[in-house]
């Protein structure tokens, strides 16, 4: 470094004197760190045209001489900063300050959106990037979550994939895509996220309620994904996966290309499209579980250092067929169905997608702006919109039957802005607001009564978090924030059902309509939540850290726990919400151990969850009606526990060999009634060992074992019913769980150089290798069919 | 460093501003919804017996006002059946929500490869046989003959399958054991053979 100032004086003085002219104007100048106004020592300053160079001092400062009047163009230049170009004009004598941006790897690497909070220490995350990614190019993302530690997923079928983070999902998970916070009427176990996992390039797992600056209310966690980085130089480039599978015989295409240029203008462009057929077990064809996949989505902006913005939509359509055989009329076909060891209903194999089955649709509108202040932090604002229109068909008869019967269409607008204070380095503080309106819409076309009332919603939300470096060990995160959630629904409830709840006591004066047999009625309910958040790591040594956070989490309850009435027909279950719930609040603690060497990388989180008015929904009894008897599920509320721990270990053997293993455990306990809690995931282990050989096209091969422990704690739920056409009563088990299953899975691929800029990367990946037969506790279908089979996936990649 | 403040709290409070019209412009929708009135919604069976020989008519009936709702279905059968009588019996389904009451055996019956009536009795009080049959010469239920033979008493369930395997075994002779399909309509009525 010396050397090279040494050599940079040397040559100025050098050019000084090659350029020496009657012009005698003097320009001096203090470099200066665009963050906390700090010189910049040994930073480089050129006039390209004159072909002088002067380089700063200890205090920043630098003066060039013998400059003639006018314009003159300065390139100003430093080691770990942007160079920057700056055009001054000089009349007499000159002192002027430069910024410089003192973060190149910010620039280089930080995406677009900056996740400024998830980079913190002191939560429990876990990143997953490219190419594992890449790998579930032709899944979902409740998939490529699944080998995380602690994350496990509760499928309807195989293609409705929702994540499941310690135990909790749907309103207590955040899916956060580019910097928007995915609102998808999240809050049903059959409505997956409606994401294409093609568009993110880095996916980043949260554990618990601590990152505030997404929301309060994710009591289970959040889940960030980002699109790729974008890079700042004159490029263009793209890439192609092509996935092709044998169970469900289906394919899956994903394109990008992205333009960018030194001056931070960039462009991309994705899509993707899916297409399966009926998926099958080992022994029968799962009938009616195709689906059908489009996904686009377009981006530009600017990316500078000190200001920038970004414009994206993204568009996404799922058509999920749903298994034939689930389908039911009563309780009676209910018992038939859980005692059938197959499916009542097996066709051939086919790409038809019939009733039942959903047809979702999501769009997202998102802009962005950013700006940073000279010496005191970074302002970003944001407005997104997003539109979530759902069709649901059951199998319905007449003139009725390709008519949905449920279709809503959400609509939500918000509003964020933050601000971050990051001028000094070792205390960071950001705060920021969240404004949001979103309109539901139950179309009454269907000629079914709805499922979800129409409502309007209003969340206001302000939020503060600070990050302290107390020394080069120990680092400090705090955060608070509060919400308001206000919720404005008019529902229909039938007369029967307003007096089988109890309502006309407490709720008489919500009505505002009289319809025969039905009344319209007006909850407005309010709901005030404060979360807060504290976390604190500590470096032990080289190898070994430590950190503990605890967070605070309020939820509202969301307008399925609040307002579900009616029969939900594919379920051949009447779901009762509740209008007396209140929201539920969380309190988790947690910790980590890791130790990292160069070979051997270990963690151990714990956590334990405590769950106050923990909303859950059980069966409960049922119901007579005309069509014979349903099992009733209601939503209820409980105090809860949940505690668990995650093992992640990776172990190098040789340049060559690396042995994985992730293995969760957790407990839920309904500590009001002393029973278990519904839903809580079984115990799993995943056991690999990968091979690498670099020089060999960069081959990789792993084979992982992943075992699934039988869930033995679980609530008694079963109930007995009587079934008129055999003249029995019988006991119905919706409760035991399934038996404990092993599945051996394969991976390979290798990397070949196509030219300079292009490389083609094949993959095989062979999924439950012995073909065994196993049902899943958390597959909502587990009554009615067995689980995937043996499936081949053949994926080529390119990359240009 | 005080302006730059100062501009930070105006482009809040700009914000702030927009985003109260933007939720003025978006909450007017003050519209009441629209009443949904089930469309597919099956309140009602009845089957009518006539007696053979001639006389009262017997009225079975099964009334479920509140469709899927709390309220359970009112079961009444208005006499007692008599030993060794042949009846000539006819379903039919009806949503009597709707005024005049929307007759669904026409719906049925337009569909009636997809349908069928099974009868299911107990401590043999009665034999149910098919009268009609759709157009691939499989039963449908809608007309039906019941025969009693000795003093009993029982249950009569009428069951509506839609989408049955009516190929499968016992089907066509009204064994419901093997056909499968979703229950549209399931009622137990309390019979007495005297």
């Amino acid at each position: 470094m010396i050397k090279k100032i040494f050599f940079c004086v040397l040559f100025c003085c050098l050019s000084f004197t090659n350029n020496a002219q009657e012009c005698n104007t003097i320009l001096k100048g203090t470099v200066i760190d665009y963050h906390d106004g700090t010189p910049i020592y040994g930073a480089t300053v050129y006039i390209k045209s004159l072909n002088k160079y002067a380089t700063t001092d200890f205090e920043g400062k630098f003066k060039i001489e013998q400059l003639c009047n006018g314009e003159i163009n300065l390139t100003i230049s430093h080691i770990s900063c942007e160079t920057k170009n700056v055009t001054v004009s000089i009349e007499k004598d000159t002192y002027r300050d430069f910024f410089l941006e003192h973060h190149i790897e910010s620039l280089k690497e930080v995406s677009i959106v900056a996740a400024a909070n998830i980079k913190s220490k002191t939560i429990q995350s876990t990143v997953l990037k490219g190419k594992t990614i890449e790998a579930f190019s032709n899944q979902n993302l409740g998939d490529a979550l699944k080998d995380i530690a602690g994350i496990s997923s509760i499928n309807t079928g195989n293609s409705i994939v929702k994540p499941v983070i310690n135990g909790l999902h749907s309103s207590r998970i955040i899916v956060m895509t580019n910097g928007v916070r995915l609102q998808d009427q999240e809050w049903g176990i059959e409505h997956a996220p409606n994401l294409d996992i093609n568009t993110a390039e880095k996916i980043t797992v949260i554990k618990g309620a601590n990152s505030l600056e997404f929301g309060g209310d994710a009591i289970g966690g959040v889940i960030v994904t980002e699109p790729s980085n974008v890079l700042l130089k004159d490029s263009l480039y793209g890439k192609s996966i092509l996935s092709g599978q044998s169970n469900g015989r289906g394919y899956s295409f994903h394109s990008s290309l992205s333009k960018s240029t030194k001056k931070g203008w960039y462009v991309n462009a994705k899509t993707t499209l899916k297409k399966m057929g009926d998926f099958e077990s080992p022994e029968y064809v799962l009938s009616n579980s195709g689906l059908n996949s489009k996904a686009y989505s377009l981006q530009t902006g600017l990316k500078k250092f000190e200001s920038g913005f970004n414009v994206y939509y993204t568009f996404i359509n799922n058509e999920i067929g749903i298994l034939r055989a689930s389908h039911l009329g009563n309780i009676e076909d209910l018992v038939n169905a859980i005692n059938s060891p197959e499916p009542l209903i097996t066709n051939d194999f086919s790409y038809d997608i019939n009733s039942p089955k959903q047809d979702v649709t999501h769009q997202l509108v998102k802009v962005d702006y950013y700006k940073r202040f000279k010496k005191l932090g970074k302002l970003k604002v944001q407005y997104d919109f997003q539109n979530n229109h759902r069709f649901e068909y059951d199998i319905r008869v007449g003139n009725d039957r390709n008519k949905a019967s449920l279709d809503l269409n959400l609509s939500s607008h918000a509003i964020t802005s933050s601000f971050k204070f990051d001028a000094k380095t070792d205390e960071k503080y950001k705060v920021g607001f969240m404004g949001a309106y979103q309109n539901n819409f139950a179309n009454p076309n269907t000629g079914i009564k709805r499922l979800i009332p129409d409502y309007d919603k209003y969340d206001l939300g302000f939020f503060t978090i600070g990050n302290f470096i107390l020394n080069d060990e120990t680092t400090l995160d705090v955060g608070f924030r509060y919400d308001f959630n206000a919720i404005n629904a008019k529902k229909f409830y039938s007369k029967s059902r307003w007096e089988e709840r109890n309502y006309e006591l407490d709720f008489s004066d919500l009505i505002i309509g009289d319809f025969n047999t039905q009344w319209l009625v007006n909850p407005k309910f309010q709901f005030h939540n404060i979360s807060a958040s504290a976390g604190i790591s500590y470096q032990l040594n080289d190898e070994n850290s430590v950190l503990f956070n605890y967070g605070l989490s309020n939820r509202a309850p969301n307008p399925s726990e609040l307002f579900s009435d009616g029969l939900h027909h594919s379920a051949a279950r009447i779901e009762l919400g509740d209008l007396r719930l209140q929201q539920e609040t969380s309190n988790r603690v947690s910790a980590n151990y890791r130790f990292k060497s160069a070979n051997t990388s270990i963690l151990v989180e714990v956590f334990f969850n405590d769950i106050r008015n923990f909303m859950y929904l059980e069966p409960t009894g049922t119901e007579q009606t005309i069509r014979g008897a349903f099992p009733v599920w209601e939503h209820k509320k409980t105090n809860a526990n949940l505690f668990g721990a995650d093992f992640s270990l990776t172990q190098n053997i040789g340049s060559h060999f690396i042995l994985k293993n992730t293995s969760s455990f957790i407990r839920g306990k309904d500590v009001k009634n002393d029973r278990n809690l519904i839903d809580i995931p079984s115990a799993k282990t995943l056991n690999s060992i990968g091979y690498t050989l670099e020089k060999w096209y960069d081959f990789s091969a792993v084979i992982e074992s992943e075992y699934v422990f039988r869930q033995n704690l679980f609530p008694n739920n079963n109930f007995e019913t009587y079934i008129p056409t055999t003249d029995t009563t019988v006991l119905v088990d919706v409760s035991t769980t399934p038996s404990s299953y092993h599945l051996l899975n394969f991976n390979s691929d290798a990397r070949f150089k196509l030219s300079e800029k292009t490389n083609l990367t094949v993959g095989l990946t062979v999924t439950n290798i012995l073909n065994i037969n196993y049902r899943e506790n958390l597959n909502r279908l587990r009554f009615f069919a067995d689980d995937l089979g043996r499936n081949y996936t053949l994926q080529l990649k390119l990359k240009y | 460093m005080h302006t730059l403040k100062n501009k930070y709290m105006k482009t809040i409070k700009n914000l702030a501003l927009v985003l109260f019209v933007a939720t003025l412009f978006t909450a007017c929708s003050e519209d009441d919804p629209e009443v949904v009135n089930e469309e597919e919604l099956i309140t009602t069976l009845t089957a009518t017996l006539r007696p053979s020989g001639g006389g009262t008519d017997i009225i079975l009936k099964s009334v479920d006002l509140d469709g899927d709702g709390p309220d359970a279905p009112v079961i009444s059968v208005s006499a007692n059946l008599t030993v060794n009588t042949n009846y000539t019996g006819v379903l039919k389904v009806e949503n009597e929500t709707e005024s005049p009451a929307d007759d669904i055996t026409i719906e049925v019956l337009e569909e009636d490869e997809e349908h069928q009536f099974f009868f299911t009795p107990t401590n043999n009080i009665a034999t149910v046989s098919y009268n009609d049959m759709d157009e691939d010469g499989n039963p449908i239920g809608v007309q039906f003959t019941l025969a009693t033979t000795t003093a009993a008493s029982g249950s009569l369930t009428i069951t509506l399958r839609h989408e049955p395997m009516k190929t499968a075994s016992g089907v066509r002779n009204g064994d419901i054991t093997n056909a499968g399909g979703e229950t549209d309509v399931q009622a137990v009525f309390p019979i007495t053979v005297q």
